[in-house]
């Protein structure tokens, strides 16, 4: 895996025991630039985006120089060697199966027992004179650092939660300041993170739009595109405005937006902007008083849902509060569509004056 | 930014605690802090249940139930049965942290 996603320089040169670590660029390629574009973009490229676990070296290490951990996703090793130009320094892959550091650590992927096992393989002590060990602190949640310290003797010390501070971080004597301990989430942060949400969003709504022209399309003469289209088109178009609130909006100004739980933020955003556009374009059909009814109770809710996905990409909510939000969220959500169902139901059932 | 109140399942025992400062280490949100030359806990509600001071606190002063905080890792968890998890290794799967 490695060959297609990575540069090798060339073998470390002397001494001898070094000479089968590869020695790779801290400069990033056009490539490289473009990969972390793509990664934000779709999850098949990411999810492959990994290279070969092990020891690799920037710049010219030798026995005194630092050890850095870090996971197999190419983006995090890549942010990693980048950070360390003009340094000379080890970079110690872990295999995380292409998952960056903080996600891995979680799972337990990025843990004492794979550093333990990498640190063994590449036999860090033969090639090390110290026994210090750099680990992301965000890899704190799988790493150990009494117990990697018990089984290889190496002393873990946490570094900075950026890897933009490790030049600070080390010059100040392997000491980090209150800031570089802190994770941080900004708008710039959240707006990379939306594609990710609105990317799998357009897939669903591909699904909705085609049973939408459907439903509509449906007369006594057949499936007619027109009425589709007449009555389907004010649904499509709140459908992709619920995307824009709930995957866009509201990630992207979360702490802006009253009340703490995302189903709600979500839920706010959803109903100003459907009703925004109820009223912005007066569709002939929302005269209907079910039509009504049904757009202001699903195109919310579903701007809601979507925002309690980004629950996902934050770097601040916690399980027991996501739990706490699904378990009012889920079943609201379940009545909703099946109330917005029959409403519907029972407008086309009127509207083919059966009943 | 801060998330729903009251819900975070962090515990310190105090008394267990030596002050080695190993959460205020590897704490990204800050919810340790110093006082008086002693550990405590600064906000709770900063907590995202990480795990990492739990982890790597060798006196067993911290309970966390750890966990991920997202929406499609706990759905998932509720439909498999199984614990939240953000599982990102299967072939099917589409979304990962």
């Amino acid at each position: 895996m490695i060959d297609e996603n990575i540069n090798i320089l060339e073998l470390c040169k002397k001494p001898s025991r070094f000479e089968t670590v590869k020695r790779v660029s801290s400069e990033w390629s056009g490539m490289d630039y473009l990969g972390s574009i793509k990664c934000r973009i779709s999850n098949s490229f990411r999810m492959k985006y990994k290279i070969e676990p092990g020891l690799y070296a920037v710049g010219e290490p030798n026995e005194n120089s630092d050890v850095f951990a870090s996971a197999n996703y190419k983006l995090s090793f890549d942010i990693l060697r980048k950070a360390l130009k003009g340094l000379n320094a080890w970079i110690l892959v872990l295999d995380t199966k292409g998952i960056n550091v903080w996600c891995a650590a979680g799972k337990g992927t990025f843990g004492t027992q794979e550093l333990v096992k990498q640190a063994n393989k590449v036999k860090l002590n033969s090639i090390l004179s110290h026994k210090r060990i750099i680990v992301p602190q965000l890899g704190a949640v799988g790493v150990n650092a009494d117990e990697v310290f018990k089984k290889t003797g190496f002393r873990v010390y946490f570094g900075p939660v950026y890897a933009k501070d490790i030049k600070t971080y080390l010059n100040a004597g392997r000491k980090k300041t209150s800031e570089m301990r802190k994770i941080k989430f900004s708008m710039f942060d959240r707006i990379i993170l939306t594609p990710r949400e609105i990317i799998p969003a357009i897939f669903k709504f591909f699904i909705f739009a085609f049973v939408v022209l459907l439903f509509f399309g449906i007369q006594p003469k057949g499936i007619l595109f027109k009425s589709a289209w007449y009555c389907g088109e004010p649904f499509l178009l709140l459908g992709l405005t619920s995307i824009l609130a709930g995957s866009f909006i509201t990630p992207v100004f979360l702490p802006f937006i009253p009340f703490r739980p995302f189903a709600l933020k979500g839920w706010l955003i959803g109903m100003l902007l459907t009703m925004f556009l109820i009223f912005l374009f007066n569709f002939q059909e929302q005269k209907n008083i079910l039509i009504l009814v049904i757009e202001i109770l699903f195109f919310p809710m579903a701007s809601s849902y979507l925002s309690l996905q980004f629950t996902g990409s934050t770097t601040f909510t916690n399980m027991s509060g996501v739990k706490k939000e699904l378990k009012i969220a889920l079943p609201v959500y379940l009545i909703s569509s099946v109330i917005s169902v029959i409403l519907l139901i029972i407008y086309k059932l009127h509207k083919l004056a059966l009943i | 930014m801060r998330y729903i109140k009251n819900v975070a399942s962090l515990k310190f025992f105090a008394e267990k605690c030596t002050n080695c400062l190993i959460c205020i280490d590897v704490c990204p949100h800050g919810v340790f802090l110093l006082k008086n030359k002693k550990v405590e806990v600064s906000d709770k509600d900063l907590c995202m249940e990480c795990g990492a001071c739990a982890l790597n606190c060798k006196y067993g002063a911290i309970f966390v139930n750890s966990g991920v905080g997202c929406a499609s890792g706990i759905i998932k968890g509720m439909l498999t049965g199984g614990a939240p998890s953000c599982d990102c290794g299967g072939p099917s799967s589409t979304e990962c942290c």
